[in-house]
């Protein structure tokens, strides 16, 4: 007993030397690896706050908003209107970055700069497309050679974002899909194995031959993973990339009305089709302090956070709705 | 003794040990100390019980409404679909008693011939090392299993083992199917590794129970160490043996990361071997810090009442098991 | 072949297939163990105890905060499980027959089978919504649920064992009870409790299911009752689940670290608190 009174009054005593401001916030794993850069950087010169991110998903960024066990929320799904109703406060949502969806396949015996529409992709992710050879993605890979194996799909299972926009992108192309499954940031699958995170969905397909899924693009690009390159509204089949997501951005026209909007599958040449918007949750709370030093935080990450976007694999919101963005946020 | 008695009453001047109170009548004579004192225990004692009231309460009043939404339907179907609202645990149930049941036909066998090989075969000091190595395995955190099982296990399942269950057993539908190494089969082997301490202890503690003098007996008719061992140990104690393996159940059902880590988690009745499943341990640790609606928080706390009873259940048979066994040993 | 010969190759056959189980038992003991010590031990560095994580993706950092949130969590919660249950244990072994006595049996029989998932979910709700926010004292609690019906059962077996006639030399001093109770029978076996206790909080400092969503996680040493706190199973589990090979080699560096220090803390119980009796009616708790 005397050891662990020791412990932790040792532990305790350390508490002293560090007296700064803790903030905590969950969410969305899509953009943990910018979040998690910009959270160390920007506490390079204010040493004073520590933000405390953790990536549960952006299903359990909302929930743990809405129960208050956090400061501020993250997601890549817009909350819906009755969730928005069960808060205590008005909550805002504050786009920081974009990112894209990207198809990601671990195949041995098939080479990069697989091409795919949005319908073959549905067939796959509903269990209705099983081998790698089949039939479909065949007629749009005419030169490739495709191995006779079966597909594993790998979803999240965690409450998610990423889900929710590549739902988003299926039920809009494949009228089966948004009968069958639906949109949203949970689903039912007929097929596959659930993981964890873009971080346990990542893994998984990096540790199985056979295995495709969806990861934001910062996941496929680190840890060199296959991605397929989808056909976009133009016709044409463009490979996830910050530009393609850029060119989505581009359609969007109001900056200053609800910011809950999807551009996936947008028109224009050099899209790509599954890019999304990714928020923080900041709820509108003059209770809570530490909601100052998230606002503060939010101002230097449309600023000089922005320029950080391209080397991480994101693309910088449009300039006009970081301007509109500003006033929002003071 | 005296020595122990001298010290404490020198040095523990409590309140009810004062001068004010001797050992004659007053508010501090002996017997209201003790009265005094076991009030105060009791009080403890009847905290620890109010908390595991709470507990069932709590989680009864969170899982209620899905209770009332779905009734029996809960376990009677397999439907989990939290975009409409609507849930079912039954491939959870399937998933934790089919995983469990494996892992208790593997590891079973094998637990009851170490705990015969320690007692029975092994001089005592072997027989002690190899038990302090079984004893190592119960101290190992479920979640190193879990990292062990994702890196080692996962592709040793899907490279060698499936292979060669696929080319013996394969023509039965049930060993037959694609494989990732994810999936029932190895989350019943990390199972069957984490369960074989308890049923071997147990099994182990059964045997030496058995009295000498029977195996004695046996010898000295003329039978081999093996027909001893058959005769004289096993028959007995079955009843307790089974009685060890029903408590591993309890702990295979109850177990949450390493089956979490490399079942796949997939809401669905596995169809082989080979395919991912869900437990309802694994289910509530993915989902119930990120589930948006009520209904699904709710239906997540049914799953885990569901699992409690399920482990309730089988640790009762595992007790009344063992206590018939000990009231045949002794009567 | 004779019917002796049958018998005597049924015998070796038999014997062999005994052997053949204790091997089947120590091979996935030595496979995880020499795994993780292979994987675990080229990740040892100043950095890795010292450190805090680098942003994702980035090659560095370490788990201090994981380490001291461990020990923070398994403190916390064996301060607040084993005073109540080396009490609770006393109780059910000197005065257990009445009713209260009988119904706290059977609440710490129902607690030992709740799974460590669903005491997650029970400090959730107990500790987590009201007090609005992820805490190390939510951890703390789970875990010391997990400790308490451990420390319970060990401490009533082992008082059963101490025998009658002690106790009626004390009473015999005119001692009243409860002093007899804490001075003679519980102080005379603090070795073998202290058992006990260390093997239940070994246990608990494995576990990861009960700190999934109560201590949560940090990035940070944290200090704070009331704030959310690191541990290391459960930051073994974020980075084992993660692609990154830099997170990969952690999380088996941090598994080396939390066996190393459970059955570090399990042998040297063992062998030093070597008491036959005592460690027979310990282990058989589990």
């Amino acid at each position: 007993m005397k050891l662990f009174s020791l412990i932790l009054g040792l532990l305790l005593s350390l508490t002293s030397t560090h007296a700064a401001i803790n903030v905590n916030g969950a969410g969305a794993s899509f953009p943990y690896p910018i979040y998690s850069k910009w959270f160390a950087e920007y506490e390079k010169s204010n040493k004073e706050v520590r933000f405390n991110y953790q990536a549960i998903g952006s299903g359990g960024g909302i929930r743990q908003l809405l129960k208050q066990t956090v400061d501020f929320g993250a997601s890549d799904a817009p909350m819906k209107d009755k969730d928005m109703k069960k808060a205590a406060w008005p909550i805002h949502h504050i786009p920081t970055v974009l990112g894209a969806v990207a198809i990601s396949y671990n195949v041995k015996g098939l080479d990069a700069g697989l091409k795919l529409d949005g319908t073959t992709l549905a067939n796959m992710f509903m269990g209705k497309i099983t081998k790698w050879n089949d039939a479909a993605i065949k007629k749009l890979n005419p030169n490739m050679s495709l191995p006779n194996k079966d597909i594993l799909v790998v979803r999240r299972a965690d409450g998610s974002g990423t889900t929710a926009v590549l739902s988003d992108y299926l039920s809009t192309v494949s009228s089966d899909f948004q009968k069958k499954m639906g949109r949203g940031k949970s689903l039912r699958w007929p097929t596959g194995i659930g993981a964890k995170g873009n971080d346990g969905v990542t893994n998984m397909i990096k540790q199985t031959d056979g295995a495709v899924g969806y990861i934001e693009l910062a996941y496929a690009v680190k840890n060199n993973l296959s991605t397929v390159a989808l056909k976009n509204k133009a016709g044409e089949f463009v490979a996830p990339s910050t530009d393609g997501v850029s060119r989505s951005a581009a359609t969007l026209k109001d900056f200053n009305g609800d910011l809950r909007v999807s551009i996936v599958d947008a028109a224009g040449s050099g899209v790509y089709p599954i890019s999304a918007f990714t928020y923080i949750l900041l709820p509108v709370d003059s209770k809570n302090k530490k909601l100052v030093e998230v606002k503060k935080f939010l101002r230097w990450a449309l600023s000089t956070g922005q320029d950080m976007a391209e080397e991480l694999h994101y693309a910088p919101l449009p300039k006009k709705l970081v301007k509109a963005l500003e006033g929002k946020i003071q | 003794m005296e020595n122990v008695v001298n010290h404490s009453s020198n040095t523990k001047p409590t309140p009810s040990s004062s001068p004010s109170g001797g050992p004659k009548g007053g508010f501090f004579s002996l017997k209201n100390q003790d009265k005094l004192h076991l009030t105060a225990i009791k009080s403890l004692a009847v905290f620890v019980i109010g908390l595991l009231i709470t507990l069932l309460i709590l989680l009864l009043k969170q899982a209620w409404p899905a209770v009332t939404e779905f009734g029996v339907e809960f376990i009677t179907s397999d439907w989990w679909n939290p975009v409409e609202d609507q849930f079912g645990g039954l491939s959870f149930i399937v998933g934790t008693v089919l995983t469990s049941i494996i892992a208790i036909i593997i590891a079973a066998p094998v637990s009851i011939g170490v705990a015969l090989l320690m007692t029975e075969v092994l001089p005592e000091r072997a027989g002690k090392t190899i038990g302090l190595f079984v004893e190592m395995i119960a101290a190992i955190p479920s979640i190193v299993f879990g990292l062990w099982g994702l890196f080692y296990l996962a592709p040793f399942v899907r490279e060698t083992l499936t292979p060669i269950i696929k080319s013996t057993l394969g023509f039965i539908p049930f060993f037959n199917g694609p494989s990732f190494g994810i999936g029932v089969l190895t989350a019943s082997l990390i199972l069957a590794i984490m369960i074989i301490p308890t049923i071997t202890s147990l099994c182990r503690e059964v045997f030496r129970s058995v009295p000498t003098l029977q195996r004695e007996a046996a010898l000295g008719l003329g039978s081999t160490r093996w027909e001893m061992i058959r005769l004289a140990v096993i028959k007995p104690s079955f009843s307790g043996i089974m009685g060890g393996i029903v408590l591993g159940l309890g702990r295979a059902l109850g177990e949450t990361m390493a089956v979490a880590m490399v079942i796949g988690n997939q809401p669905e009745i596995p169809k082989s071997i080979f395919s991912s499943a869900a437990t309802m341990a694994s289910v509530i640790a993915n989902e119930y810090a990120e589930a948006d609606s009520d209904l699904h928080v709710s239906a997540l706390c049914l799953v885990g009442i569901l699992l409690f009873g399920v482990t309730l259940i089988a640790n009762a048979i595992a007790r009344l098991i063992v206590w018939n066994y000990n009231r045949k040993q002794q009567g | 072949m004779n019917y002796y010969t049958w018998r005597k190759a049924k015998n070796y056959f038999f014997h062999s297939l005994l052997s053949i189980s204790a091997v089947l038992v120590l091979i996935p003991l030595f496979l995880v163990v020499a795994y993780v010590v292979y994987k675990g031990i080229s990740g040892l560095s100043l950095d890795f105890f010292f450190n805090t994580p680098k942003p994702v993706g980035e090659v560095g950092g370490g788990m201090v905060h994981a380490i001291m949130g461990t020990l923070y969590l398994v403190a916390l919660g064996s301060l607040i499980a084993v005073p109540i249950g080396v009490v609770c244990g006393t109780f059910l072994s000197e005065f257990g027959d009445g009713k209260i006595a009988k119904s706290l049996r059977v609440a710490i029989d129902l607690l030992t089978g709740v799974p460590s998932i669903v005491i997650g979910i029970f400090a959730y709700i107990l500790i987590v919504i009201p007090f609005k926010g992820f805490s190390a004292l939510a951890g703390g609690i789970a875990l010391s649920l997990i400790i308490l019906p451990i420390v319970t059962r060990s401490t009533e077996e082992i008082l059963k064992l101490v025998p009658q006639h002690i106790k009626e030399a004390g009473l015999a001093l005119g001692l009243p009870r409860w002093k007899v109770t804490y001075f003679i029978v519980v102080k005379g076996n603090l070795k073998a409790i202290l058992t006990g206790v260390i093997l239940a909080i070994s246990r608990a400092a494995g576990e990861t299911a009960p700190l999934l969503f109560t201590a949560f996680g940090n990035r940070y040493v944290s200090t704070e009752l009331l704030s959310p706190m690191a541990s290391l199973p459960v930051q073994i589990y974020n980075y084992s689940i993660s692609p990154f090979d830099d997170w990969q080699a952690q999380a088996w560096t941090g598994a080396f670290v939390l066996i190393f220090l459970i059955l570090g803390i399990n042998l040297t119980c063992r062998t030093f608190l070597n008491r036959k009796k005592i460690l027979e009616k310990v282990t058989r708790q589990k």
